[in-house]
């Protein structure tokens, strides 16, 4: 390969990232970096812009799967991750897997493949946390809950979501990465949402929050006290989030609507209806099978 | 009394019992059901309290109204407390809208013995089939078997839960005569012996119809607490390895003592809870499930009780010298997995990273091991991984190194202190 300092930017996606590597071969080049659009950094290098094309991207992953039918699934994950240098961390591995084929994936300390092999072990981690640390509220029956994941996790979430809650209309966001799981009716989506704000409870809903907080105060031991371990099983950065450790307020619920014109604060119009979806809104980029 | 105050009795009633495990059902989700545990093979784990604990399952007792009188037990009937009684309805709805809101994982029902076994088991069937029948509740139910109930009412609770349990307490005869004078052995180990048949008997119609109805699918458990009566670890062993042998059971809990109630045949209130014992048991437990660890290897009447200052596990290493060094690229797995350091994840990542290549000393950190235990037991290629050579006496004081920054700062002081009197 020819020893040219190229930069590629493409679209954010899992295809486009697989378009990258296409490039890279049919021109016969070593990207020095991969860029998203709108990371706009100064360089003195060429910047190439590489357009998706499903085609390109599906050549590229169907000649990944005829080496090895599990790096195709590997490689979704690892692109969820909030792996730094994610991009050229995947593509590093891609070049070195097309060499060596699929033994590379038995060798679990090689220095291309384990810090991505880490990474979705991480993703893997904390998706199991979120299954059990997502609190989720009842609005006027449809369900919602909030999140602020490292990784993104939605796409590996959604699985379990929508199996437990099969029969229920609910949605979970996911601020870090600002978009939404949305699943209504059997059917799910995840869709970018820039801007959130979960409505306040009704008497109902601030009530079984209490329920929950006295009930997670009183099975304590107190002479088994050990702030250590629990800081260990679930780290500080999920508390935010649960019922359990918010403050007063949060237990309070929302003053009875009156029937006059001004909407009570924060009254669920806050909330999508997971059953309305925004027309013409963008796919969610690469979702997890 | 309002919902709040009797989930405050009958939740603070039930939290010395140690298990919560959600694992070992796989319930598929279902039209017009609400909930399913069909991706938690291992369990999940919905919040953690401020001990350290995983919380699980809303974990409450039926009522506290209990009629035996234990003396270890804050609900036995001579103890000042006050006493509430679930009607069926509310928990049913509670433990529903708890799992909605992705608190629990499901149902932990036990109870204090109200007026006999079998009326108490009675009120347990009716709240779980209004759970399981009128608000179509496909969660979790660990449900508890009461000593003495009649068989046909356990086979009942049984096709309602996923697991079923029945508290040993005491782990010997002369325990449960000294301390709970209502329970005998042979009431404990009948509903054993029912639950264990029954699930067998439910697995065989299971392959021939496809909807035969499940008898607790998840297994049944049991609980023993350490350090209220005399045995050694030995013994609590010994029986735990019975008990997975012979009763099939899928978890064997311990529960350190709490001193709850003064009485003067039980450790005086200012007892802290043998934690670190209890730690050292969970060890050794793990060990016997997936190891492949025997209780007369890891402890003898030589040696009846654990190292508070090594793990079950070193010590049975540094015990057994002629065991190593285990050679990390032929050895197979079950030669692997007696290596301290090397946990069962870490060993099946050997055997796959060693198909394509031999391994280095420094890929095995990389595959997880714990090289700081692991080094004095192997060899790569030949070679030990550890650069020095030590005796055995070294070994074991820089095992106990590692340990002692393992350990919690408190429990190496009461350490030192129970040296000082021994």
């Amino acid at each position: 390969m020819a020893w040219r300092e190229i930069i590629y930017q493409y679209d954010g996606s899992f295809e486009g990232l697989l378009c990258c590597v296409f490039e890279s071969y049919t021109k016969k080049e070593r990207p020095t970096a991969i860029l998203r659009d709108g990371d706009d950094e100064p360089s003195l290098f060429e910047i190439r812009a590489v357009t998706t094309d499903r085609a390109h991207a599906q050549r590229i992953y169907r000649s990944l799967y005829k080496r090895s039918p599990e790096v195709g699934s590997f490689l979704r994950r690892a692109f969820l991750t909030c792996l730094p240098d994610k991009e050229m961390a995947i593509y590093r591995f891609i070049v070195k897997f097309y060499r060596e084929g699929a033994p590379l994936l038995s060798r679990l300390s090689d220095d291309t493949y384990l810090p991505l092999l880490k990474a979705v072990r991480q993703l893997s981690g904390e998706v199991e946390q979120f299954r059990g640390f997502t609190r989720f509220s009842d609005f006027d029956g449809v369900l919602g809950a909030e999140i602020e994941p490292k990784n993104r996790v939605l796409p590996v979430l959604r699985r379990h979501f929508c199996e437990r809650y099969h029969n229920e209309t609910f949605f979970l966001y996911d601020r870090t990465h600002r978009e939404a799981l949305l699943y209504s009716g059997g059917v799910s989506r995840i869709v970018p949402l820039n801007h959130f704000e979960m409505a306040q409870p009704d008497e109902v809903e601030a009530g079984y929050r209490r329920l929950w907080r006295r009930f997670y105060d009183t099975v304590a031991i107190e002479a088994r006290k050990n702030e250590k371990l629990r800081m260990t099983h679930m780290p500080k950065r999920y508390w935010g989030m649960m019922t359990e450790f918010q403050d007063e307020s949060y237990f309070k619920a929302r003053p009875k609507e009156t029937p006059s014109a001004s909407p009570a604060p924060g009254a669920p119009a806050a909330i999508p209806a997971p059953a309305t979806r925004p027309e013409g809104a963008p796919p969610a980029p690469a979702s997890a099978p | 009394m309002n919902l709040l105050d009797k989930l405050t009795i009958l939740s603070d009633a039930a939290k010395y019992d140690a298990a919560c495990t959600s694992s070992g059902a796989r319930r598929g989700y279902q039209e017009g059901k609400i909930g399913c545990t069909s991706t938690s093979v291992a369990g999940c784990c919905h919040t953690f309290s401020s001990d350290g604990r995983c919380v699980t399952l809303l974990k409450v007792l039926l009522s506290n109204d209990c009629c035996y009188n234990c003396k270890y037990c804050v609900n036995r009937c001579t103890n000042d407390t006050p006493r509430a009684t679930f009607a069926p309805e509310e928990l049913a709805e509670l433990t529903i809208e708890f799992y909605r809101r992705n608190y629990i994982e499901g149902l932990f029902l036990s109870s204090g013995v109200l007026r006999s076994p079998d009326y108490t088991t009675e009120l347990m069937i009716r709240a779980l089939s209004i759970l399981r029948s009128e608000y179509r509740f496909n969660g979790y139910i660990h449900a508890k078997a009461i000593p003495g109930t009649s068989p046909e009412l356990v086979e009942q609770l049984g096709f309602l839960s996923d697991r079923l349990s029945v508290n040993i307490e005491l782990p010997s005869e002369a325990g449960l005569k000294l301390l709970a004078p209502n329970k005998t052995k042979q009431a404990i180990l009948r509903p054993m012996t029912q639950i264990r048949d029954r699930a067998k008997q439910s697995k065989q119609e299971l392959v021939k119809y496809k909807h035969a109805p499940r008898f607790a699918p998840a297994g049944q458990s049991t609980q023993l607490i350490v350090g209220a009566t005399k045995e050694s670890d030995l013994h609590i062993l010994n029986l735990t390895q019975a008990l997975y042998d012979s009763y099939r059971l899928k978890r064997v809990f311990y529960s350190a003592y709490v001193p709850v109630v003064e009485n003067t045949l039980l450790p005086a209130l200012d007892t802290k809870p043998p934690l670190l014992r209890e730690h050292r048991l969970y060890q050794a437990d793990w060990l016997l499930r997936f190891y492949g660890f025997r209780a007369n290897e890891l402890l003898d009447d030589s040696a009846p009780d654990f190292n508070p200052d090594l793990d079950p596990k070193c010590c049975w290493a540094l015990r057994h010298p002629e065991f190593f060094p285990v050679e990390v690229n032929r050895a197979d797995y079950e030669a692997l997995l007696r290596v301290p350091g090397i946990g069962v994840v870490s060993a099946k990542r050997i055997l796959v990273a060693r198909r394509s290549g031999a391994l280095r000393a420094e890929d095995l950190k990389k595959l997880g091991v714990v090289m700081k235990r692991a080094q004095y037991f192997l060899t790569c290629g030949g070679r030990y991984a550890s650069p020095l050579k030590l005796s055995q006496e070294g070994i074991l004081q820089n095992l106990m190194a590692v340990e002692r920054r393992a350990l919690p700062q408190a429990e190496a002081q009461q350490l030192s202190l129970f040296d000082q009197v021994g």
